[in-house]
């Protein structure tokens, strides 16, 4: 783990979707799915990312444009330098679901909504065997279409795929291939569908969430939801610790620690 | 562990064990003064809060380093307002909660302080002493002994509840700050806040690293200043202390009871070790008691100045 951030050099850059860019960075970096990193522009600011790309020898993470830190980002091209530190948090459990008394292949589903997708990729790398939900508002914000060929998709215009939600599929898919956990990144109200669905179902399930984050290394308290830390005890939970969690689906906190109804969080520009 | 005492008293607030979280490090919601009560600390200091909502500044905002940790925070907290929302039915917490105040003046504090009001706080600290943060504390020039006369004798009458006033190590005679502090009507004195300030350069972007480029130094580094401070202050006044800078073991905890303090705050330790580090200290502090024939904390304190 980088405590303090490395300068690293941009080594290529993607064009994931039109409001969406991944950057690639030659370095070995020990990390496990579902952790981020804090990205460092110096004299712009410095912002939690997850790594989206991740081999032996390279790493990368996947941005939307947002505001005036992804904006920098960006413009940023091939050869220019920022600084990594971390990566830091809770992973997904690989292991989930395995504690099967017979040797039954572990199968897991997969469901990513918008830029949450970032989180999961390299997760979905890792699983043996998953069956993967994409959604999103229309067919040109769908990410990773050619890396993972059989995603299936959702758009909420009927673009792409299935017209509406990846939430509206899970029954259907259940009943297909009887997963034994599901994984989460997206709209926090998408999560909660999940969440209901996993409890309903008894199945093991585990969301990765997303706060304002500043130290990143459990001190400054920012981006706690209730009694946790996000960048620590987080940014990946439980289903049984997101059922009993007040904050999950319903409030989060600004830059300065104001706790909000989570969609006044996300329509702020901070 | 069964003989030994591990209470203390601090300004007439009973504490089950001598560890206080410090100020501004995870006291920003109720849930997490749980989570750190739950942890074995004797009591918890909220973040500090100011009369309007501060946004902080820029991260980075702090940067771990072999001797401790810089941090420029800038004070980010949602207002009194909000706070005391958060702050509310404050029983549930299971230890006492202390309310830390700051403002750029006397006008300020006593608005906050009114905020305070009807809410559970078991004392106010009055944080005079943040070296990053314009408008406030050093960087406002209320850490000498003129402005903490002035600041704590109005705060003094605007509070019932034990009054803290939490000093900087930045200053060379950091007892006659104490004294000032005691004669406006202190009931205790928290040293200290964070020393410097300091930096740390990223010598490949060949820039600070923090945003706000300086920031207070903690940890390890300020534990020798912080008991010299404590040690200081014990000669000068008679007010209890709760004594902070750089705690992580029991036997640090030991050392600053040793150099006069009645309590001892934890802050930069839950960085190294977790929110663990409060029942650690607590369990090697009663080990080193017990193997040392000592049974209680009241014994400790101050230990060190005898003749
Ligand atoms: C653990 C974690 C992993 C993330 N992974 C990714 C990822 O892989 N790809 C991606 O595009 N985005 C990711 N994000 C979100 C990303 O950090 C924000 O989109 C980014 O910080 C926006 O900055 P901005 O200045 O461009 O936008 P702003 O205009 O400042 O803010 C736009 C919105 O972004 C969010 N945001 C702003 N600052 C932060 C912050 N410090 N921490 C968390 N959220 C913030 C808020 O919801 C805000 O309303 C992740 C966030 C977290 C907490
Ligand atoms: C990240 C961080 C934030 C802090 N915020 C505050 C604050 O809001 N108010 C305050 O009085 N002191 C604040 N402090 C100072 C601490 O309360 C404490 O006095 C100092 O860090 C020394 O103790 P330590 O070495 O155990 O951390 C902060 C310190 C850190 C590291």
């Amino acid at each position: 783990m980088l405590l303090e951030p490395v300068m690293m050099r941009i080594e290529e850059v993607i064009q994931e979707s039109s409001l969406v860019r991944s950057f690639i960075f030659k370095k070995s970096l020990e990390y496990q799915p579902g952790q981020f990193i804090m990205l460092w522009i110096p004299r712009l600011d410095e912002k939690p990312f997850s790594i989206s790309y991740h081999g032996k020898d390279f790493f990368g993470v996947t941005v939307a444009l947002k505001g005036r830190f992804t904006q920098g980002l960006h413009e940023m091209k091939v050869g220019e330098w920022v600084g990594i530190r971390g990566p830091f948090g809770r992973a997904f459990n690989l292991e989930a679901g395995r504690a099967c008394p017979e040797p039954i292949r572990f199968r897991a589903c997969v469901v990513g909504g918008g830029v949450g997708m970032a989180s999961l990729a390299v997760l979905i790398e890792r699983l043996e065997d998953s069956v993967v939900v994409q959604g999103a508002r229309t067919a040109a914000e769908l990410l990773y279409r050619n890396r993972f060929k059989d995603m299936l998709l959702c758009t909420e215009d009927g673009s792409a795929g299935t017209k509406g939600v990846p939430t509206d599929l899970l029954e259907d898919l259940y009943r297909h291939y009887r997963f034994d956990a599901i994984y989460t990144c997206g709209p926090e109200a998408m999560m909660v569908k999940v969440l209901e669905f996993a409890r309903e179902h008894n199945i093991y399930m585990q969301a990765s969430l997303e706060r304002y984050i500043k130290c990143a290394v459990g001190v400054c308290g920012q981006c706690c939801c209730n009694g946790l830390r996000l960048c620590v005890e987080g940014p990946v939970l439980d289903g049984g610790t997101l059922e009993k969690l007040e904050d999950f689906g319903r409030y989060a906190r600004l830059g300065n620690g104001r706790r909000v109804p989570i969609g006044t969080y996300l329509g702020k520009k901070t | 562990m069964a003989a030994v005492d591990l209470s203390t008293e601090l300004c007439g607030v009973r504490l089950q064990n001598p560890t206080v979280l410090a100020s501004g490090i995870l006291g920003t919601s109720k849930g997490l003064l749980k989570s750190v009560a739950r942890a074995g600390a004797g009591a918890v200091t909220i973040k500090s809060l100011s009369l309007e909502p501060l946004p902080g500044h820029n991260n980075p905002i702090v940067v771990g380093f072999e001797a401790g940790m810089l941090n420029a925070v800038g004070y980010a907290n949602p207002g009194i307002k909000e706070g005391a929302k958060e702050f509310s039915n404050l029983k549930e917490v299971g230890v006492p909660v202390i309310a830390s105040i700051i403002g750029r003046g006397v006008g300020d504090f006593m608005k906050v302080l009114e905020g305070l009001w009807g809410l559970d706080f078991a004392a106010v600290e009055v944080s005079l002493s943040c070296p990053h943060t314009p408008g406030y504390g050093m960087m406002a020039g209320q850490n000498t002994p003129e402005a903490t006369k002035e600041i704590v004798s109005a705060v003094r009458k605007g509070t019932e509840l034990p009054l803290l006033v939490k000093l900087s190590p930045n200053i060379p005679e950091i007892g006659r700050v104490a004294r000032a502090a005691e004669e406006a009507g202190a009931d205790g004195i928290t040293a200290v806040n964070t020393l410097g300030p300091g930096m740390l350069i990223n010598i490949e972007a060949r820039q600070p690293i923090l945003d706000f480029k300086v920031g207070g130094v903690s940890g390890p580094a300020l534990r020798p200043i912080a008991l010299r401070c404590v040690y200081d202050i014990y000669k000068t006044v008679k007010i209890p202390i709760l004594g902070v800078g750089g705690i992580s073991a029991g036997r640090h905890a030991v050392e600053m009871l040793m150099a006069g303090a009645s309590a001892v705050g934890i802050g930069t330790a839950v960085y190294s070790q977790g929110i663990e580090v409060f029942g650690k200290v607590c369990q090697e502090m009663g080990e080193w008691m017990e193997a040392n024939g000592c049974r209680s904390v009241k014994e400790l304190i101050g230990a060190a100045h005898a003749p």
